[in-house]
């Protein structure tokens, strides 16, 4: 029994079916990969884990409890994160503010009206989030203008307000892409030191194979909404059924 | 490992700089210290500050320190703080908070017509009732954004307005509206018979002043006044604290990204609300401490043209700043009241110096933006610190510093270099 | 029966006056992206072009008329329009009294300018700005304008009479076999709401079939794909904002015998021709003339007697009503395309 347990899930839009029965089952603290063509209902997939979109049938359990009909807000409560495949951060704010957000909901549920205490006088959530920003070499940044920074510093910020929530479970959403070389092996470096730590369990949607078999240990492969295969790494490689639905679109 | 030492030598400033903030006083950090001293020193000084020309000069027409104008400047200051609070901090655009205004009019009005003339329980009231028909009509409107939520605010105070003018006559007194009159028998009040009842503070008429009379100056302390500046005073602080608190980020967060914030496990909803029920209550705030300086209230006060000059406020000063609403509420209740009272006789004045052709051609020029036409005057100055100056009266007072800053360090380089 | 049609008469032509303002805003919003609070403005300056056009064709100078005198005894000075000399005393006559509908052809040239203007000198700049400073910058807009027609003009409303011709009403109901005199309708009320479906099915017919209606739906409903076709998107739509001013300003000069034009009509216009873009749902042009005429009609439905009876009061908030319960029940409005204003 894994963490999370997808089962049955169709999703139409009007005619077109997104996702046609899919299962999908991953294992605690281990690291999961969705793999595809174009258009083969990954992201509508992650939006029904997360509660963006509501499947037409089937069920999303999330460690033992049914995520169906919650609120984004109450799925992430129950410990799910989500990183977004462009930044989504709050530009307005500074960077450290913006990773005190999340320390401010984990340590407080999703709403608490605290009007009167001031944000300075709030040490420990601070020192929360001064920390995490340290574990992602983002500390001496924790004064910027979150907004105005390179989009690999967003896609930094953004994997530091997650991981800040102690999340139970991390999506990443194409967590590399329009990244530089350079900074898509320090986040390979940093998602792995994150899995072989073993507290977090992690389901990623990639388009880049290097991140994807550097990283996963177990892998879904979909196509036209419907899971083809899943196994190991190793064996996904020379699938012939993978071959196929990837024929003109990527070499595998 | 070099790493590590760069990160602490970045921190230590940040903790410097919590630690002085701790070292402030009231719980602010010392700039917001000093910012609620330095309006603390404005607001009870104004009678002084706003009458800085001798009586019977020519410049006496720009004395401001009038009891009737200082009450409007700190009352509209406070309905404009408050709306701060939800614009400036959220985002969310009412084009209804006239309605909370007058909603507490009435509330209070009511409460001094039956239950006491003492000012207290009327603003106590006034504060209840439109934070009542805040949680209402921010429940609905809140559940649409962006140019929605605006117009969803309009209709509900033109809906008010409207039924105010007519159905709700007997609660409103319709077009005529409410006045304290000399048949109303508050209950806690021993009125002689016939009496009319006057707004007090445990027995201090509102409308009692003290004139101080130095040289040619005069200068007005009126009682009703001052209850208003302690009133915004503390409006202020409150608005300061919820700027500076997690809360006060939170609100940030929703202007900044909503969809984030549900991703985060954070509800943006209740927050928002509470932000909409907060500035409701400081409209309703303001609209009862208006009952309590001028006891009679109209509907007129809650139609939409009113919610346009509490955004014009915000705007001209600087939504989202803290002292922004304040400076823009004084700015637009002095225009009104002064420029407005500008003839063509004071300008034919003003340009005696010139030569008769001249003097009537500068006359005929300038005539059309004061007197009557003094909107015309708001409307294009509104326009242009829309178009230049977005982030208002103190955005162009932070320009003007920081070139003042900058000039005064390129002196420092040039002396030194010539050392 | 005939109470329920002298209502839809009745709000047929308040219902034309939403529509053309609504359709106008729509126009804007849909091309430019832009909220433009001035519309109702403009909608204003539209009157006021019908009021200026009836002062100088009536314009005069005093003549001595020998043949009568006054009560001194002198000869007489009358005054003497300028169109009299010109074309003769009847259709000298007859230009004054059909100074309303004339003032179209007037006002087109002299809209389209100032919506040409409007757009150049101001709303260009605030394309990439947010919704919020587009409103905040077209009210101060329509302060602005509605404060220069003040000084000019006067804050008294100013009559400005529909044409002989069609003052008097048309017995309705003959028509349809009732009584006479049970449904009584304003001439001049039938002329505007023809008058308005024949300029919305202009709009329509010139953004339906010319190539230029066909970029600027296009642009609609893609702006920057149909700006990479190489494509001069953004004269054309200085073009729609001129396009979109002079219909609110046609609107205006119709309505002139309806409402006698002052300077703050256009704000209380707009207002409602907001709450109507609303409730058609933004960014969609049949929605806005529906919507608009739907409002119309409801609201002299609920200024019926029989119903403020019940509900005292409804008339004056029937509008704002329905929008709530529209917004709250169909977000985008009736016809409404997704993800228009949902920032």
């Amino acid at each position: 029994m894994g963490i999370l347990e997808v089962k049955g899930v169709n999703k139409r839009f009007g005619g077109l079916q997104a996702l046609g029965d899919v299962n999908l089952s991953v294992a605690e603290n281990t690291c999961h990969a969705i793999i595809g063509p174009n258009g083969a209902g990954k992201s509508t997939l992650l939006n029904c884990l997360v509660g963006k979109l509501i499947p037409d049938s089937g069920s999303v359990m999330f460690d033992g409890q049914s995520v169906l009909g919650r609120k984004p807000h109450e799925i992430n409560q129950m410990g799910i994160s989500r990183v977004f495949q462009t930044p989504e951060i709050f530009a307005d704010l500074t960077v450290l503010e913006n990773v005190m957000i999340p320390c401010f909901a984990a340590r407080d549920g999703a709403f608490r009206m605290h009007a009167y205490e001031t944000v300075e006088a709030e040490a420990d959530i601070r020192d929360m989030a001064m920390t995490m920003l340290e574990d992602v070499n983002m500390a001496h940044k924790a004064e910027e203008h979150a907004g105005s920074m390179s989009r690999g510093d967003k896609r930094r910020l953004e994997m530091a307000m997650c991981l800040v929530q102690k999340p139970k479970l991390l999506l990443l959403d194409e967590p590399t892409a329009g990244m530089a070389r350079a900074d898509t092996n320090n986040t390979i470096e940093l998602l792995k030191s994150i899995r072989d730590r073993r507290t977090i369990t992690m389901c990623i949607i990639e388009h880049d194979m290097n991140v994807v078999f550097s990283l996963a240990e177990r892998i879904t492969v979909l196509a036209q909404g419907t899971p083809l295969v899943e196994d190991v790494p190793d064996k996904i490689k020379g699938h012939p059924k993978v071959r196929e639905a990837y024929l003109g679109e990527a070499q595998v | 490992m070099t790493d590590q030492t760069t990160q602490t030598g970045a921190i230590a400033p940040q903790a410097d700089r919590s630690r002085a903030a701790s070292g402030g006083f009231l719980g602010l950090g010392f700039r917001d210290f000093r910012l609620l001293m330095i309006v603390v020193a404005l607001t009870l000084l104004a009678p002084f500050l706003l009458n800085p020309f001798p009586e019977g000069s020519a410049m006496a027409q720009f004395n401001a320190g009038y009891p009737d104008l200082m009450q409007r400047f700190v009352i509209f200051g406070i309905f404009a703080i408050g709306f701060n609070i939800l614009f400036g901090l959220t985002g969310y655009l009412s084009f209804g908070h006239a309605a909370f205004l007058g909603v507490g009019s009435y509330a209070a009005i009511w409460m001094m017509k039956l239950v006491t003339t003492n000012i207290i329980p009327g603003i106590i009231a006034s504060i209840i009732f439109a934070a009542l028909f805040a949680v209402v009509v921010g429940f609905i409107s809140l559940r649409r954004s962006g140019i929605y939520f605006s117009i969803l605010t309009l209709a509900f105070a033109q809906m008010s307005y409207a039924l105010a003018y007519s159905v709700l006559t007997p609660i409103t007194g319709g077009e005529t509206g409410l006045q304290i009159k000399s048949t109303d028998r508050p209950f806690l009040d021993n009125l002689e018979p016939g009496q009319i009842g006057r707004a007090n503070l445990f027995g201090i008429d509102m409308r009692a002043s003290q004139i101080l009379e130095v040289g040619g100056w005069q200068f007005t302390f009126n009682v009703g006044y001052y209850v208003c500046a302690v009133v915004m005073i503390l409006a202020f602080y409150m608005a300061i604290r919820i700027f500076r608190s997690p809360f006060g980020m939170m609100l940030r967060a929703v202007k900044s990204n909503q969809q984030r914030m549900n991703y985060t496990g954070l509800s943006p909803k209740p927050y928002t609300l509470a932000a909409f029920v907060i500035s409701g209550m400081y409209a309703g705030l303001a609209g009862g401490l208006m009952v309590a300086m001028d006891t009679q209230v109209g509907p007129e006060r809650m139609f939409w043209t009113a919610s346009g000059e509490v955004v014009l406020m915000t705007i001209l000063g600087g939504a989202g700043t803290l002292i922004g609403p304040v400076l823009g509420a004084g700015f637009i209740k002095y225009f009104e009241n002064i420029v407005s009272k500008i003839n063509s006789d004071i300008l034919h004045g003003w340009f005696a110096f010139l030569p008769d052709g001249l003097e009537d051609f500068m006359v005929a020029i300038v005539y059309p933006f004061v007197g009557k036409g003094w909107h015309l005057t708001l409307g294009l100055m509104f326009m242009a610190v829309v178009i230049f100056l977005p982030g208002g009266l103190v955005e162009g007072g932070q320009r003007i510093a920081r070139l003042f800053r900058r000039r005064k360090a390129a002196d420092g380089a040039t002396k030194s270099a010539a050392e | 029966m005939d109470q329920i049609i002298v209502q839809i008469l009745n709000g047929l032509d308040k219902g034309s006056a939403y529509a053309l303002i609504a359709l106008g805003l729509t126009l804007i919003f849909g091309t430019l992206g832009v909220v433009n609070f001035a519309h109702g403005a403009l909608f204003m300056l539209g009157a006021f072009c019908a009021v200026i056009f009836n002062r100088l064709l009536s314009l005069s100078h005093k003549v001595v008329d020998e043949s009568r005198t006054d009560f001194l005894g002198n000869p007489m000075q009358v005054d003497v329009p300028y169109v009299h000399e010109w074309f003769g005393q009847a259709a000298g006559d007859a230009l004054i009294n059909w100074s309303v509908p004339l003032s179209i052809l007037f006002a087109i040239p002299v809209m389209l300018l100032v919506g040409v203007i409007m757009e150049r000198g101001l709303i260009k700049h605030f394309y990439k700005r947010p919704h919020a400073d587009q409103i905040l910058v077209t009210f101060g807009l329509a302060i602005v304008l509605q404060e220069i027609i003040k000084y000019f003009f006067g804050a008294n409303p100013i009559q400005t009479p529909a044409p002989d011709a069609f003052r008097g009403s048309l017995d309705f109901g003959v028509w349809l076999g009732f009584d006479p005199l049970t449904i009584m309708y304003p001439y001049w009320r039938l002329v505007y709401f023809f008058f308005a479906a024949i300029i919305i099915a202009g709009v329509f017919a010139f953004l339906q079939f010319t190539t230029f209606g066909m970029v600027v739906r296009a642009g609609m409903a893609d702006r920057e794909t149909v700006g990479l076709l190489g494509i001069d998107i953004d004269k054309r739509f200085t073009f729609m904002f001129g396009l979109a001013a002079a219909v609110a300003g046609i609107a205006g000069v119709m309505y002139a015998p309806i409402v006698a034009p002052n300077y703050h009509m256009g704000m209380d216009f707009l207002v409602l021709s907001f709450v109507v873009v609303v409730v058609g749902g933004m960014g969609s042009l049949p929605g806005a003339v529906a919507a608009g005429f739907l409002l119309g009609i409801l609201e002299s439905f609920a200024s019926m007697p029989a119903v403020t009876q019940f509900l005292p009061g409804i008339n004056q908030i029937i509008i704002y009503l329905v929008a709530i319960i529209v917004l709250l029940t169909r977000p985008r409005g009736l016809m409404g395309r997704k993800g228009v204003m949902e920032e």
